[in-house]
């Protein structure tokens, strides 16, 4: 027996999330994912000044707004050449981390644990503290990491004014210069970061978190610590979450924090970038295409999002029968990549996470362990290049915009790779084109009608006959992390 | 009291920036602490999709009384009036729809930021999406609602504008509604709480003392006052954020760039490049708010010309060249 069980709206992911389940047998058959919003930020950015970009963009989103932004920038310098001085920098990497670390705690606290806290969980060992820690609006855990969360926008108010939608990431650099004295402060309030993730997330030192290297050790590591973490990981075993939320086991990663292993200009990103097939290959963006087939979008064919457009239907919807969302079908040489902490860190090489996706392939359990490893890893990243800023010199490099050029901006949000596209032409912008992380992975089908990420992972799930709102599905779906109001800009 | 949020078309930047709001433990335990029951927000609530939609109908119907309403995000219209760009998810039912039935049942409807206001950014362009705030079009009254609206409590809708909102107006807005301390009379002209826009946010500028002698930014992170180059409009826009930092510590001009005067209808279409002052014959075609035009001048050509060394170089630096001199006090 087959039916069709629709959910929506779901709540809990950043913006406007709808999905379509067949299920047959007590399983989830086949899964369709639906954008419901479109704003058409790419149609805003047509014939402004190309720097009005920077304003504009970040506005797509209100939790990636910061990465938005080092997009855009990132595309700007491109298309002149620029570099920025190294304080510039190391001040855009900081600015970026405080945004991803701030994301990864707002997911796990926000917007993924509370699910365990469900009545429908009771009868489980950890319910009790769970619920008291976790339950949605109400929990104690929020109270705890709403100030660390605090002290990362604080960080963000010495280096870019505010958050979010600053203006301090540019082409050239940033544009707040730091003070020695700001610099000492800057210490302060990440120590006092750290000291939070130390006694409540992990219950242990960053460096320790960082070091696991296997699934035996993080089992062992875990086993009765009386911290957040390790509670994911009790429930991770008891609820066999290492098994559900396989996508293609294809990973991309565009590289985070440029030049992020020390101070020298030609380091290498902290964070590699690169592509995960069973091994790691190498990034060729030229491979990227989005495809429309089944979008409520105008286009025929694959395209290179630096000749795509975005062109919404605005007649006979009924017209297209195919179509079921707003976002399009971005693809890496004709595969379906999942994009995000699992997937930098399975570029990246982090040894944890090898053997995790190695075990059971990308899974809810790794996709989370990742986003808290990942906390673990880039906070001292963060110390060092703090320690690395040089008051009194520069933070920002003049430079003149080009009337005519073209440049690719790609960068590691919270969530994943997040790309833009950006024609000048007689000193406007000619041509925006956006692949957000969420594009990549609650895609639709192609025109090959292959799934998307989610879409594969959502397959085969249990299902009880009297759910309409699945837990194995919600688990699965924000194991993701999703950012719709990106996804579908 | 019972607070129900909805998304429509924005960001979800206003309620990150909630989220920020500085208090000892957050602003759930704050929301918790002063009686307001958060019953649904789509980003915080432990409902979902069918739950949700049982929530949202059961308070259209009138089945589950609430007292505040506050959306977040600009409300499409299109393609052609039908609303079509944005569904709420599972109930195939545009949001402006959704919007319109919960508004005509609420106490007090909040706009949460200048896209709920006015359109804001969403609305930028050729507004494709016919993107429109709920009691405002840009700065033409009507909006989704119609100029006529007020809510149970008689007021109109209280536009919590910026982008993003501040996260303390949005809890100094909905604490004094659990007070029932905010009247008709706490509204500016464009509905916002005067509580934050009386004041200019030039008022606590970190670079006055650059503004007063015209000691001006010529380039990007300069220190310099970024009203005459940089596209600044501090000394018009009204917003407290730097009598108010943000995260304690920062605001857009601290942070090194201009304000945008994003807390006022139309921000979103200034005409110019965002980071470059007009200027006709070499003087800013938008003055201090308040300043005759003659006045503005002959102060700038006065003050220019009596400029400290210290204030002239410091402006052209991204750091301190010069350091005030150090007074000496007392007769020994």
């Amino acid at each position: 027996m087959t039916r069709r069980l629709t959910i929506g709206p779901f709540n809990r992911v950043e913006g406007d999330l709808e999905v379509a389940l067949d299920i047959a047998d007590g399983r989830v058959a086949s899964a369709e994912v639906s954008s419901s919003l479109y704003r058409g930020f790419e149609h805003i950015l047509l014939a402004k000044h190309p720097l009005d970009a920077l304003v504009i963009v970040p506005r797509i989103c209100g939790i990636c707004s910061v990465s938005q932004s080092a997009a855009a920038a990132a595309a700007l310098a491109a298309a002149t050449g620029l570099e920025m001085p190294p304080n510039g920098r190391l001040a855009s990497n900081l600015i970026l981390a405080c945004e991803n670390l701030a994301d990864h705690l707002t997911h796990f606290y926000l917007f993924f644990m509370p699910d365990f806290a469900r009545a429908a969980y009771r009868r489980r060992s950890w319910h009790a503290t769970i619920e008291r820690r976790f339950k949605a609006t109400v929990g104690e855990a929020p109270r705890e990491m709403l100030p660390a969360r605090a002290d990362l926008l604080r960080l963000m108010g010495y280096l870019a004014g505010k958050w979010p939608h600053s203006l301090a990431l540019q082409p050239g650099g940033t544009t707040r210069a730091i003070t020695a004295t700001e610099k000492v402060r800057l210490f302060t309030i990440l120590r006092e970061f750290r000291a939070f993730l130390t006694t409540t997330v992990f219950g242990d030192v960053l460096e320790n978190v960082a070091a696991l290297g296997s699934a035996d050790q993080l089992a062992a590591w875990a086993n009765g610590r009386p911290a957040d973490f390790p509670r994911f990981l009790e429930i991770a075993a008891d609820l066999g979450l290492a098994h559900i939320g396989r996508a293609s086991d294809v990973f991309l990663s565009y590289g985070a924090y440029g030049h992020g292993r020390g101070a020298l200009i030609d380091d290498e990103p902290l964070f590699a970038r690169g592509l995960w097939h069973g091994g790691r290959l190498p990034f060729a963006e030229p491979l990227i295409s989005e495809d429309v087939a089944h979008a409520w979008l105008h286009g025929d064919r694959p395209q290179h999002p630096q000749q795509g457009e975005t062109r919404p239907l605005t007649g006979e919807f009924s017209e297209k029968a195919s179509a079921y969302t707003w976002c399009k079908a971005p693809r890496y040489d004709k595969r379906v990549a999942e994009t995000g902490a699992l997937a930098r860190q399975m570029v990246a090489g982090h040894p944890l996470v090898r053997a995790l996706v190695a075990a059971d392939g990308g899974s809810v359990r790794a996709r989370v362990v990742a986003r808290l490893v990942e906390l673990a890893l880039v906070v001292p990243a963060m110390e060092g290049w703090m320690r690395a800023l040089t008051p009194g010199e520069p933070f920002c490099h003049p430079w003149q915009l080009p009337d005519q050029a073209s440049g690719v901006g790609l960068v590691e949000a919270a969530r994943g790779a997040l790309g833009h596209w950006l024609r000048i032409e007689d000193g406007k912008i000619a041509g925006y084109q956006i692949i957000a992380p969420t594009t990549w992975n609650f895609s639709p089908r192609d025109a090959a009608g292959v799934p998307g990420a989610l879409e594969q992972a959502l397959v085969g799930l249990l299902v009880g006959a009297n759910e309409s709102v699945p837990l194995a599905v919600q688990h699965v779906v924000r194991s993701f992390d999703p950012c719709m109001v990106c996804t579908v800009h | 009291m019972k607070l129900l949020w909805l998304q429509a078309a924005g960001c979800g930047g206003c309620t990150q920036s909630l989220l920020g709001a500085e208090s000892r433990a957050g602003v759930l335990a704050q929301f918790a602490d002063s009686g307001l029951d958060l019953v649904l927000h789509p980003a915080l609530s432990e409902a979902s999709g069918d739950e949700t939609l049982a929530l949202l109908q059961a308070a259209a119907d009138s089945r589950l009384p609430f007292d505040i309403l506050c959306v977040e995000g600009a409300l499409l219209r299109g393609p052609n009036g039908s609303g079509r760009f944005q569904i709420l998810s599972g109930s195939r039912r545009p949001v402006i729809e959704w919007v319109r039935e919960l508004a005509a049942r609420a106490r007090y409807v909040v706009a949460i930021g200048s896209c709920t206001a006015y359109g804001g950014i969403v609305s930028a362009g050729e507004n494709v999406t016919e993107a429109c705030g709920l009691q405002f079009d840009g700065d033409q009254e009507g909006g989704l609602l119609g100029a006529d609206f007020r809510a149970g409590s008689g007021l109109p809708v209280i536009n919590v504008a910026g982008c993003p909102t501040h996260p303390g107006w949005i809890v100094d807005t909905l604490l004094a509604l659990i007070l029932g301390a905010l009247t008709a009379d706490d509204l500016d002209a464009w509905q916002r709480p005067r509580f934050y826009t009386e004041q200019l946010v030039h008022h606590g500028c970190p670079r006055n003392e650059f503004y007063e002698f015209k000691a001006s930014a010529q380039k990007l992170s300069d220190l310099g006052c970024l009203m005459e180059n940089m596209g600044c409009k501090g000394t018009q826009a009204n917003a407290d954020c730097n009598l108010r930092p943000w995260h304690s510590v920062g605001s857009c001009v601290r942070g090194g760039f201009a304000c945008i005067s994003c807390t006022e209808p139309g921000f979103e279409e200034p005409g110019h490049p965002f980071m470059e002052t007009p200027k006709v014959a070499g003087i800013p075609t938008g003055l201090p708010i308040d300043m005759p035009k003659a006045w503005f001048v002959a102060l700038a050509a006065l003050s220019k010309s009596a400029t400290p060394k210290r204030v002239r170089e410091n402006a052209r630096s991204d750091h301190p060249l010069i350091s005030p001199g150090i007074r000496k006090s007392g007769r020994k």
